[in-house]
């Protein structure tokens, strides 16, 4: 079987390879060439060695400042994503009446485009700060909580709906165990339930993470990083980079190899802390 | 202990209400707002509309009109179809021979395309649409190429775990029978994979159907756009915002997301939840 189907590999899997190569394979490494040269178009790029990267870190400081303004914002919606899907994922499993109406409502903004939810929000926001005179766009802070809040209602959904499958792959028979071993509601959430569940919560934490990382559509509609550039999350920084700095696409694309690097560690550590577990399991 | 349960599950759904409540509100103040005259939303997003704010169907006239809604529509609706019968069918193809053929190349091209699922599009977004432009794909059409590129490790990793679930032997009975590999795939393989066809297909959809940087920097968005670049340009464009316009336009976009929704709840959840176990 292998023998025969090893002569087809051109017909199975070059269709995908050639679009892989165009879409993706390509653009990266050229990514990566262009990053340590000066261009405007792909063809005049000029080796420039290490210069953009450390444009990147010297210019006005915007970059670095986006760096902390990612990092504080996936840091509290990781947080507060997490911790309300777990919530409501456990009432959710409680056979309380109108379940999967209240799961179809928790879901449902998880299915709407990053750039409608954007405007959706900002109009409930600045209506909200009409109340003293502000607007969304006046000041980071509206920013941040406004992203945190828009994070929040896209996200939640969906990690809601991974901690119910987790937590109902829970034996029963593990729980009743407990309970009449005489433990209360809260050991059992605890030491029964918690452990259990926790290859869920790696999943759950590690999509928030990168998600929050990556986040670019939302971030464009709600205040497009206004005032200044005092709101951009690191995809948007490197986006204004590349197309509204004449001069500056090497550096933009330094910014971008960094992006990735960040990214990409985030998720190797994660494949890691995974793989550790399950050699403990 | 039976009382103590009881009070606590009528906790437990007040709480669930009132956060029902919240979660559906942004929604139901977008709908209100889009019957209300231009004026009147910005200065009370907030109310319901009356005799004097009550404007009709005006702003599904005009929302419908200044971002050609329709043709936005059809385009995503082409892309969104034409690139999930490609991948569905090209990715089942390409994570059958990685997964049952063991060679070198097999392990190169999987790892890679698992690889290009930690790259943000950032890294890749000038150097792409440079490309799409130099091979002439900036079109609804040719824009299949790189969302098939593009979305492959995803599906290629969904199906390949699926795979592995799956005797061979079924498989090998088929070309013992005389079945070339090409048939065996198309008779035996592909409708064994109908499970997980479904979860790539959903799972995809809900990323190519609201993608907007991707589209926005390969298409030529004067003549062609997509949903969510016709909201951005809508609101971004020059002169003054049309709010009006601007909610109903809104509510249009979300309510085809709620038929999908409604229709494929089931698959969905089974497919968000499929994907997160093979993360």
């Amino acid at each position: 079987m292998q023998k025969s189907l090893k002569k087809y590999a051109p017909f199975f899997t070059l269709p995908t390879l050639i679009a892989f190569i165009i879409a993706f394979l390509a653009p990266f490494v050229m990514g990566i060439y262009l990053s340590f040269t000066k261009f405007t178009t792909v063809l005049d790029a000029k080796w420039v060695g290490l210069d953009n990267y450390a444009k990147a870190f010297q210019d006005s400081g915007d970059f670095i400042h986006s760096l902390w303004y990612t990092a504080c914002f996936a840091l509290v919606s990781v947080v507060s994503v997490n911790l309300i899907a777990f919530i409501l994922a456990l009432l959710l499993t409680q056979k309380i009446k109108g379940t999967n109406l209240f799961r179809t409502v928790f879901f449902m903004p998880n299915l709407i485009g990053g750039i409608v939810l954007g405007y959706i929000w900002q109009l409930i926001i600045n209506g909200i700060l009409a109340n003293f005179n502000e607007t969304v766009n006046a000041d980071s802070r509206f920013g941040f909580w406004g992203l945190v809040v828009l994070m929040n209602w896209q996200m939640i959904g969906y990690m809601m709906v991974i901690y119910i499958a987790g937590i109902q792959n829970v034996p029963d028979e593990l729980i009743d165990a407990a309970a009449v071993d005489g433990a209360s509601h809260s050991q059992i959430l605890r030491h029964v339930t918690i452990p259990m569940v926790m290859p869920s919560i790696t999943v759950c934490l590690f999509l928030t993470l990168t998600n929050s990382f990556r986040l670019f559509d939302q971030n464009l509609a709600l205040t497009a990083g206004e005032p200044g550039k005092e709101s951009q999350l690191l995809a948007l920084n490197i986006y204004t980079t590349f197309y509204n700095t004449t001069g500056y696409e090497g550096v933009g694309q330094a910014k971008a190899v960094i992006f990735f690097i960040i990214v990409a560690a985030i998720a190797f550590s994660q494949l890691k802390l995974t793989r550790r577990k399950e050699v403990e399991r | 202990m039976n009382e103590m349960r009881k009070s606590s599950k009528r906790i437990a759904f007040a709480v669930l209400i009132v956060l029902a409540l919240l979660f559906f509100s942004p929604i139901v103040i977008v709908l209100m707002d889009s019957f209300k005259d231009k004026f009147s939303i910005s200065d009370s997003p907030f109310s319901w509309p009356t005799a004097e704010t009550f404007c009709g169907i005006d702003n599904y006239i005009s929302g419908i009109e200044k971002t050609n809604y329709w043709s936005a529509f059809g385009y995503t609706l082409y892309i969104t179809l034409l690139s999930l019968v490609v991948i569905v069918l090209f990715d089942a193809m390409t994570a059958w021979y990685v997964t049952r053929v063991k060679s070198k190349y097999s392990s190169i091209l999987f790892n890679l395309l698992i690889f290009s699922m930690v790259v943000p599009f950032q890294m890749v977004m000038f150097t792409m649409s440079k490309t799409a432009n130099l091979l002439h794909i900036g079109n609804p059409t040719g824009m299949v190429v790189l969302y098939l590129g593009f979305g492959s490790g995803m599906a290629v990793f969904l199906y390949s775990g699926f795979i592995k679930s799956i005797p061979a032997d079924i498989e090998e009975a088929a070309v013992i029978d005389g079945c070339s590999p090409i048939q065996c795939f198309f008779r035996v393989v592909f409708p064994i994979l109908k499970p997980i066809e479904i979860t790539v297909a959903i799972l995809e959809t809900m990323w190519i159907w609201n993608d907007y940087l991707m589209p926005y920097l390969v298409l030529d968005i004067k003549s062609v756009k997509t949903i969510s670049i016709a909201v951005q340009y809508l609101q971004g464009g020059y002169g003054s915002k049309d709010m009006g316009a601007m909610m109903a336009v809104l509510v249009l976009t979300i309510i085809p997301i709620v038929v999908f929704y409604l229709f494929c709840q089931k698959y969905i959840i089974r497919g968000i939840v499929a994907g997160a176990v093979k993360e």
